[in-house]
């Protein structure tokens, strides 16, 4: 029995700021110390404050420890571990309530207003160990779905809790597995996309990384409910963690014959299989997906019909989101109406945001549907950093648009974010103040998504294209208003007639923009401006005359030579010359360089 | 996995390895003191027998922890038992021995061990 947990964070986020060379130098200092059969050293998944990573947090103080360094780790066994003296200065600070006291983590802003389903073993539980899982009621839904539930009542259940998919659509799961459920056939799949691509969102990343058990568990209850036996994962390669982690636990749940032949000794056989994909952003499109597992050129095709007819292999299948299966062991357990109970109406639940931009803290976030962008944004995630104002926050990536400010208080669930012009999508957030250019952000949607296009119809391929070209013209300060015109009128074909969800949606980031931010357009046409200063082509840098001290600095750091002046004069900028690079600007003491 | 049973057991043996993570809802905390005095006096086996202790009796809303000196070095190995809304309880010059007593008198049925606090060992007491 172990007197103390160390627990850190495995994510992806802190794996890249060194906590694997934490674990080592903890697990070290400990031995050295003589206190390996005393203190347990835990590799977790995400805690969701990336901003303070790497994070480290001992039990049972429940001491949180931000930004730690391997350097740092000396001391925390010294005095922490040995001597029962916490660490105050590396103590994240918002849980220092004065010298000797310190308050629990769920009570510090950031945790306060979450509620946590998707993901609440991340943080908590080794996700290498299977026992832990089920130590946190792991496998006993499936245990109750097997032994006391028939696969009607599984479905029916799903139905009344009114549990919609978390890939971003909103289609409620409970129909999709009825539907797949009424098709007979010898073979049937029951699969998860976690084939996650829009920019900026990782909370399925995380949920597999920090849970893993949880998915397999749910597509197993999946499986019992439509007939499936097997069941594929469509996972990127880029996710070289999380596909680890799965691997280990798919291998744990056969050993333990949560997966295999006659689970729960009901009759019932389910095994799973992992697929990598290569990272294309269409392979995310259900039947795309689907193509790709078969071995064939991920692309997709007409619906109708739906996978739940003749998906996986001409099979009735059932496929969803990573999010929405970490959701199902708890729906199960607790039952439709206490899922019913948190978030609104017609969007129970809670929904996993990737907090990011210009904010504090930067992380994910899980809270009920229905909180508003404003405590997302300002109480959660901590505001825009001093100085800054918000702007608008980016929804749903590059098939998603923008919120501006002035709708800050808008409820967030499935069917107000459409109503203002975006989505929910996977759930990325990204935060943006005063200085991002809404031309810019999308401009850079549509780069994506030009990037991407998987070719196979015409106003996508072509379309998205000439929509990128308009708006990189724009952005130069060559548009004209009629450009404008042509290019909402383009968004709207694009969008009525293209095959997928990616054609459909690609032109949103343009809409939502022109819809709040139309004067910014106007102003890079007609006046040759951008109003954030942010688009380098219509920028041009200028010294005022009367703030410029002459200290030269700016001369000597400008590497295209384009600044002359004597010392102790004032300098000039030649905007010829100048690259736009704000080496000047960075360099200057007095504020005396300005973009205008 | 052939039943509910099975997955019971495995739950309950693993429950007691990630209690520890749950501090928040710990209603007596047992502090024992691990500074340099209380170590060099003996505190770890002390420590790792509160631990052990409570875990093999499996009481829930027990969180055995650490502190650093609180002063009187010549008492230790030194145990604060702290339960809301009743008065501390200190226990001195501790053993690994009298740990189990006091888990057992004290923790489990509520009854102070006083022949071990300090009251009943301060310098001049009878």
């Amino acid at each position: 029995m172990f007197r103390s947990n160390v627990l850190v964070c495995g994510g992806t986020g802190c794996t890249s700021s060194n906590s694997e060379q934490i674990i080592d130098k903890l697990n070290e200092e400990i031995k050295a110390q003589g206190l390996d059969k005393e203190v347990n050293v835990i590799r977790t998944g995400c805690f969701g404050l990336c901003a303070l990573g790497p994070i480290m947090v001992v039990y049972p103080e429940g001491a949180f420890y931000s930004r730690v360094t391997p350097d740092d780790v000396p001391e925390i066994v010294s005095e922490h571990l040995l001597k029962g003296r916490i660490v105050t200065r590396l103590l994240y600070q918002e849980t220092v309530v004065d010298e000797n006291t310190t308050k629990s983590l769920n009570e510090t802003k950031f945790y306060a207003k979450q509620m946590r389903i998707a993901l609440r073993n991340c943080g908590v539980i080794n996700p290498e160990l299977i026992d832990e899982y089920i130590a946190q009621d792991g496998y006993a839904a499936l245990g109750k779905a097997l032994t006391e539930m028939t696969p009607q009542q599984v479905i029916d259940t799903m139905l009344a809790s009114g549990l919609r998919g978390r890939g971003g659509a909103g289609f409620p799961t409970g129909l999709k597995w009825k539907f797949a459920a009424a098709n007979a056939a010898d073979q049937k799949y029951a699969c998860c996309n976690a084939d996650e691509g829009d920019p900026g969102a990782f909370m399925d990343r995380s949920v597999l990384e920090g849970d893993p058990h949880s998915v397999l568990e749910a597509m197993a209850i999946a499986g019992y409910a439509i007939g499936a036996s097997q069941g594929y994962i469509y996972i990127r390669a880029e996710y070289p963690i999380a596909v680890k982690r799965l691997q280990i636990a798919i291998q744990q749940a056969r050993d333990y014959g949560l997966l295999g032949k006659n689970i729960f000794d009901s009759g019932f056989d389910f095994d799973i299989d992992i697929r990598l994909g290569a990272g294309a952003f269409v392979c995310g499109e259900e039947t795309a997906l689907m193509t790709s597992i078969e071995g064939k050129r991920g692309e997709p095709r007409v619906r109708p019909p739906f996978p739940a007819l003749k998906g996986l292999f001409g099979k009735p299948t059932v496929l969803n989101n990573v999010e929405t299966y970490a959701n199902i062991p708890q729906i199960i357990l607790k039952g439709a109406d206490w899922f019913k109970s948190i978030g609104t109406e017609k969007s129970p639940g809670t929904k996993v945001f990737a907090l990011g931009g210009k904010i504090t803290n930067t992380g994910l976030v899980e809270v009920p549907m229905g909180t508003t962008l404003r405590e997302v944004v300002e109480d959660i995630g901590g505001g825009v950093p001093a100085g800054h104002t918000f702007k608008a926050a980016q929804t749903g990536g590059p098939s998603g648009g923008c919120i501006p400010a002035s709708l800050i208080d808008t409820p967030i669930d499935y069917d107000n974010l459409i109503a203002i012009g975006s989505m929910m999508g996977s759930g990325g957030l990204i935060v943006m103040d005063e200085t991002t250019c809404m031309v810019d952000i999308a401009k850079f949607f549509l780069e994506f998504t030009v990037d991407e296009s998987c070719g196979k119809c015409t106003p996508c391929r072509v379309g998205t294209k000439r929509l990128l070209e308009i708006l990189d013209k724009i952005t130069k300060g060559n548009g004209t208003l009629e450009d404008i015109d042509r290019m909402e009128e383009l968004c709207y074909y694009i969008k009525e007639n293209s095959l997928c969800g990616l054609g459909q949606t690609a032109p949103n980031p343009v809409l939502s923009t022109l819809k709040y931010f139309r004067d910014e357009y106007v102003a890079h046409v007609t006046e040759h401006r951008c109003p954030a200063g942010a688009c380098k082509a219509l920028t041009n840098f200028h010294i005022e005359a009367d703030k410029c001290k002459g200290c030269t600095l700016c001369a000597r750091n400008c590497p295209v030579g384009a600044i002359s002046g004597k010392v102790k004069e004032a300098h000039v900028i030649d905007t010829e010359k100048c690259i736009k690079c704000g080496v000047c600007m960075e360099k200057c003491k007095f504020n005396a360089v300005v973009k205008k | 996995m052939k039943s509910l049973a099975e997955l019971q057991a495995i739950r309950d043996k693993a429950r007691a390895a990630v209690n520890i993570r749950e501090n928040a809802e710990a209603e007596t905390r047992v502090l024992v003191g691990m500074a340099t005095c209380g170590i060099a006096a003996g505190a770890r086996p002390v420590l790792n027998a509160f631990v052990e202790e409570v875990a093999k009796r499996g009481l829930q809303g027990t969180m055995v922890t650490q502190t650093g000196c609180i002063g009187i070095c010549q008492y230790e190995p030194v145990v604060e038992v702290i339960t809301p809304g009743q008065e501390k309880v200190t226990y001195v010059k501790m053993t690994a021995e009298k740990a189990l007593r006091v888990v057992n008198d004290h923790l489990v049925n509520g009854n102070v061990v006083t022949e071990y606090t300090i009251g009943a060992n301060a310098i001049g007491a009878k």
